[in-house]
């Protein structure tokens, strides 16, 4: 009985990530070769997105003539069974790995450590992410081997394809009988994008013969700016923020004050600090976590998206640039930035003069007007002048601010639940806790705004009813029921299962 | 414009005797083909054998330099239906479509096919869309083959062995007056292989001759009495000479093994699973040298009980492999050996799955415990506990990896199939979601197509999908006064497929109040971009540009909207929500009209490229999102889906939730943009227009205009500098 075993590959990639190009290219490496090389994959719907499984045997054709057989071949990965995968993302990694294509006793994972968010990731309403040390823990439990690296990253500077990445870590792990230059002949042979493909096949190649270092995670040090004002008034804040809190509260605290001298002035951002300081009175002992909830999301809640801010970072150079990064623009090349906004009679209302805008509101004749003129989104462009001199001058608007409609509301909502903590943490700190990270729930523009206010103030109505008999855990539970859908259906659900509804 | 272009790979239809041939199992099946001598070959396209059509569509030229015909078939029906050259004539013809559900549409042509018999060869390519990756109901076409006697070849999936069984899948049709059925399973397709070609053979008797000298014989013709002669014929005459063809032909394999008592039959499709599972069991070697017997069935249908009774003659049992249920070969091989006494013990879905697709590790499980019951093989011994040993030294190893947390189930999500980057099906939905949110939520019908993804997230939208076509049908019921109005959804290749009668034409007959979404992209997008009828592309051998809008107003619709862009959110949801609440009564259509992106990026981007290149002057767009406005709502995301439109962590020191983003493959379709306009969202999208190869006045304007600016800009960082910390 002969023992002779074909190499076993399986790549797994998302439609139109070039895993078949991949698949190709190790078949056309194993032809010029002296290998029989076998492929297939089952394209069907995964082309459109969704994840597929390219699968390539590969045998030595001298080997089958000495023996006078020639190879059958099979046309699935049997789990326990493989040599070498290639995953072109992390979590397709970790698909690999729950198939049990990947096994310790011989199969080199190739990986590369981006994330392609999946669509249940994207569309959550909070932070739904799965962590990808879970996933690099698995894939590197499992494998024998773990060549892993941002190859997205690698692509992207080497301006070809993920693919041509994965070619090159191959290549350089040295698992498959062939050497740098069979590999690179076989990209020629391609010919298309072959110096690109060559240049990302390179840097792939050195990245996976010295792996030890790759597998470290590249993780940028955050480094804590040192504050170093100039302003008097800003200096005072920040001594401030230095005399009266514990150092790991400084860092939120200043970010907060530098947040709300940006957004308003330095006398509102001395308002929040006066505000933290209340809190902090209640000496509340639970190693500072309210305190630092407070800090952090009071500073959000005063600094309130509205339409002076949203025109006042659009209008900035830093955010040009950004733009300009993020397009891809080269130097000679022109850019125009066009912004997509809806301004409702709401949102002008509550731009204009306190008492100009609740006329307005209240308004017959102008009022209609208004609504008229602003059933159509418009699309402004910045990089214009009438477009910049325009957001420029909403952004100005900022000036009576205090007086707006808005502020009134936002500053209500704001004390009420600073009073409410307060309350609350004298029978219960946790509860107090939780309050303050309701917050989160107000947030976006219009119809999102509206409906994350709604359901702040049916938790805090729910917590008003429930009084000291609320335990902390169910309104954590509630707040993410909150996040869970748009329609509020968990929501009402969770109301309706505690008698809070 | 098809998805893929094989203008390359049909080279490869033009080697001759005794080259090797190597490419696609697909490409190898066309090049078998032209080596039988076909006389026209006609199809419908859908996964696995959408490229055979793209492949016969690039091969126009070659074609007809051998004299062969190729019909783009208007349904499956259609394309059984053209085999009917091969009833009077010695025609050999080939049709194709995707199995189960073309073989649906087609068998009552094939029905009335087989009833009558063929003179010339008649074989139907059938692409198995069975177990991971499918598409539809899974189903075998086996009950087809059996129901009308039609012939079932099921060949080994390497090149030479698919070549064979197509060229004598012609000799058997014409042996025994049979149409024939070629299986191919989707990795079949797909597989890459070799080959030794043959020559190709033109036609011995053509289609012109056919139209110039008629023939005709009435016992041919499925009417009373002739129908009831031909089901005597169909078991006095063409079984027997199908029987003895295929015993003569060797087309079924025997494959000796030394261990006698057991053997192993299988069908010829599952045949190389089956050898690793066996190689696993080390009961063979990958040169496909068993120690068990085998008896490969190359023919699925019929059975030969000879062959059969041989196999298992002095056996103590067999193992069947049988891919799908009903287990209908089981039920015949039962019989088989009943009636003859063969004391052989028969094994099949008794120690394999009953259902699902033949996986290697399936067929693995299965044949373990089959050997095992009869001590050919060992019993798997049980894993030993794994004892902790502390290490006496420190062992200098990299250190252990870290323990996850949660399992890997947790963490690792599916991925369901979505609309692509920049799809115009995607504004559709984001524009019914707007709707549903001011009329609520309606019934839905939907079809086959990319648009039946709107059933999955993030739009949720689809009730039932009855078949290709049959989105409007499925509405049929719903047709009674009601408070709201049903919505069903049709793609441009269904519509043309049958939807137009099936659907169109029988809500106006019936008096349907209903509405209709048509989507027209230009093509059968799903199957991978093939031409019909309503294709803006001009053909070279097909007519195209026939409006669906006219067509519908043919049949009788009054109501019938045409929106020419469908990223046009806002329209769009006008338009739904008039049609959805019109007074007027009768059947709303809405066709729904842009281009696949898919295809038009694939035209396009070279020629981008190009014009760059040559420096003329090209306006790319781009959309972003600001991550200093977005707060991590994702509205925009749940009315979108696109995969361009994604998440990144928040920069924002005091935010946690992360913010949406734009990647670069971004096509600048404007669909998150609309989106966000018709649906209010935020203010946090913009669009970059990138100017490449600018005029000079431009650069002038941009100069003045970035000064002025960037003076001002200047000045307010100043200002806010002076309190920066």
């Amino acid at each position: 009985m002969n023992a002779a075993q074909p190499i076993k590959i399986a790549i797994l990639a998302m439609g139109g990530e070039g895993g078949g190009v991949l698949a190709d290219w190790i078949v056309d490496l194993g032809e010029h070769n002296g290998y029989i090389a076998q492929t297939t994959s089952v394209p069907g719907v995964a082309q459109r997105t969704g994840a597929t499984i390219y699968y390539v045997e590969l045998f030595p054709r001298e080997r089958a003539q000495a023996d006078g057989g020639h190879p059958v071949l099979a046309l699935m990965p049997l789990p326990g069974d493989v040599d070498v995968v290639l995953a072109s993302e992390l979590m397709e990694a970790g698909r690999a790995v729950q198939r049990g294509l990947v096994t310790p006793d011989r199969t080199t994972l190739l990986a590369s450590t981006h994330r392609v968010y999946s669509i249940a990731e994207k569309s959550a309403m909070g932070d739904g992410r799965v962590d990808s040390t879970e996933l690099l823990a698995h894939a590197a439990r499992a494998a024998k081997r773990f060549v892993r690296f941002d190859m997205a990253r690698a692509a992207e500077e080497s301006g070809s394809v993920i693919s041509a990445v994965l070619f090159g870590a191959l290549a350089g792990t040295g698992v498959l009988p062939f050497s740098r230059a069979h590999f690179e002949a076989t990209i020629e042979r391609g010919g298309v994008g072959v110096k690109p493909s060559l240049r990302a096949f390179g840097s792939a190649f050195d990245r996976a013969q010295k792996e030890g270092d790759a597998a470290q995670q590249e993780a940028a040090p955050i480094v804590q700016r040192e504050p170093a004002p100039t302003h008097p008034e800003v200096r005072a804040l920040v001594e401030g923020v230095r005399k009266d809190f514990s150092a790991d509260l400084q860092p939120v605290l200043l970010e907060g004050v530098r947040r709300l001298i940006d957004y308003q002035d330095t006398a509102y951002a001395g308002t929040y600090l006066d505000r933290v300081r209340k809190v902090q009175a209640l000496k509340v002992d639970d190693g500072g976590r309210l305190d630092e909830a407070v800090a952090r999301h009071l500073a959000l809640w005063m600094s309130y998206e509205d339409t002076a801010r949203v025109a006042s970072l659009k209008t900035r150079s830093s955010r040009f640039e950004r733009v300009r990064g993020e397009s891809g623009a080269q130097a000679d090349q022109l850019l125009a930035i066009n912004e997509y906004m809806h301004p409702r009679l709401q949102e002008i209302c509550e731009t204009l003069p306190g008492g100009l805008g609740r006329w307005l509101m209240n308004s017959g004749a102008p009022r209609r007007l208004v609504e008229r003129m602003t059933q159509k989104g418009r699309v402004v462009r910045t990089s214009s002048l009438r477009g910049y001199l325009m957001l420029r001058t909403v952004a100005a608007t900022r000036r009576w601010r205090r007086s707006t409609t808005r502020f009134a509301e936002e500053n209500g909502l704001i004390e009420n639940w600073l009073q409410r903590i307060g309350e609350v943490a004298a029978f219960n700190p946790a509860l107090a806790l939780e309050i303050a990270q309701c917050q989160r729930l107000v947030k976006g523009y219009s119809d999102t705004h509206e409906r994350g206010k709604r359901n702040y103030e049916l938790l805090m109505e729910a917590a008003r009813k429930a009084g000291p008999t609320l335990a902390p855990a169910t309104l954590r539970e509630l707040r993410d029921a909150a996040l869970a859908d748009e329609h509020g259906k968990q929501l009402r659900a969770k109301l309706a299962q505690y008698a809070l509804g | 414009m098809a998805e893929r272009s094989f203008v390359e790979e049909v080279k490869k239809l033009k080697l001759g005797q005794g080259e090797v041939f190597s490419g696609e199992g697909i490409l190898a099946v066309t090049k078998a083909l032209l080596e039988s001598g076909v006389a026209y070959v006609a199809g419908y396209q859908g996964a696995p054998i959408s490229h055979l059509m793209d492949v016969l569509a690039d091969a126009q030229d070659i074609l007809t330099e051998q004299g062969i015909r190729f019909e783009n078939s208007a349904s499956e029906a259609t394309a059984a239906a053209t085999l009917a050259a091969s009833v009077n004539y010695p025609l050999r013809g080939a049709v194709t479509f995707k199995a189960t559900v073309g073989t649906n549409v087609a068998s009552d042509a094939l029905a009335n096919l087989a009833s009558g018999g063929v003179t010339g060869g008649a074989l139907i390519i059938v692409g198995e869309d069975y177990g991971e990756g499918s598409s539809i109901m899974q189903e075998r076409s086996h009950a087809f083959a059996m129901k009308s006697q039609i012939w079932l070849l099921d060949p080994r999936p390497n090149l030479t062995s698919i070549v064979e069984s197509v060229k004598a899948g012609f000799d058997l049709s014409e042996a025994s007056n049979t149409p024939v059925m070629l299986q191919l399973r989707i990795r079949a397709c797909h597989v890459h292989g070799q080959f030794v070609a043959g020559a190709n053979r033109p036609p011995e008797f053509t289609l012109k001759e056919a139209m110039e000298q008629p023939q005709r014989d009435v016992s041919r013709i499925v009417l009373p009495p002739a129908s009831f002669v031909h089901e005597q014929e169909k078991i006095k005459e063409r079984w027997p000479a199908a029987v003895k063809f295929i015993e003569e032909r060797r087309l079924n394999e025997f494959f000796d093994g030394d261990h006698g008592d057991l053997g192993v039959i299988v069908q010829g499709g599952s045949y190389n699973t089956m050898m690793r599972a066996l190689e696993r069991l080390g009961l063979a070697d990958v040169y496909g040298n068993s120690q068990v017997p085998l008896y490969v069935m190359n023919v699925a249908y019929p059975v030969i009980d000879s062959e059969v009774l041989r196999f298992c003659e002095g056996k103590r049992a067999v193992l069947l492999v049988e891919e799908g249920q009903p287990n209908f070969i089981e039920q015949n091989l039962a019989t088989i050996l009943r009636q003859a006494g063969v004391s052989a013990q028969l094994h099949g879905k008794d120690v394999l799955p009953v259902a699902g697709e033949y996986t290697t590790a399936a067929l693995l499980k299965g044949a373990r415990a089959f050997f095992e019951r009869y001590g050919r093989i060992e019993p798997q011994p049980l894993p030993a506990p794994v004892r902790k040993i502390i290490p006496l030294v420190q062992a200098k190893e990299l250190p252990a990896p870290p323990e996850p947390d949660q399992p890997i189930e947790e963490v690792v999500h599916a991925r369901p199939p979505g609309f692509c980057t920049g799809c115009p099906e995607r504004p559709i939905f984001s524009a019914m979601k707007l709707v549903e949110r001011e009329l609520g939520p309606h019934h839905v019908s939907a079809d086959i197509g990319c648009h039946l993804f709107s059933i999955l997230p993030p739009f949720h939208l689809g009730n039932t999908t009855m078949g290709y076509g049959l989105g409007a049908a499925g509405a049929a019921a719903l047709n009674v006064p009601a408070g709201k109005r049903a919505i069903s959804v049709m793609g441009d290749g269904g519509f043309w497929h049958n939807g137009l009668t099936s659907g169109i034409a029988n809500a106006v007959f019936n008096r349907s109040d209903n509405l209709t979404i048509v989507v027209d992209n230009n093509y059968t997008s799903a199957t991978g971009g093939q031409d019909i009828l309503s294709s803006k592309a001009n053909n070279a051998t097909r007519s195209t540009g026939h409006e669906i809008e006219q067509a519908v107003r043919g049949v009788g619709v009054k109501w019938v909207k045409t929106l020419r862009r469908t990223y046009d959110v806002a329209g769009m949801r006008d338009t739904l929500r008039e049609a959805l609440t019109t007074k007027e009564k009768g059947p709303k259509v809405l066709i729904a009209q842009s281009e696949c992106m898919l295809n038009k990026q694939r035209r396009e981007k070279p020629l981008v490229r190009k014009a760059m290149a040559d420096g003329k002057r090209v306006v790319r767009d781009k959309f972003g999102v600001d991550s200093d406005t977005c707060t991590g709502d994702h509205s925009c995301i749940r009315l979108s889906g696109c995969p361009s439109l994604s998440i990144k962590p928040n920069p924002d020191p005091l935010r946690s939730d992360p913010v949406a983003t734009v990647l670069d493959s971004c096509v600048g379709c404007g669909n998150c943009g609309d989106v966000s306009h018709a649906a209010v969202l935020c203010p946090s999208f913009y669009k970059a227009q990138v100017v490449s190869n600018p005029s000079g006045w431009e650069r002038l304007r941009e100069r003045i205009r970035s000064g002025a600016i960037g003076w001002l800009q200047r000045g307010e960082a100043r200002r806010r500098e002076r309190y920066a910390f």
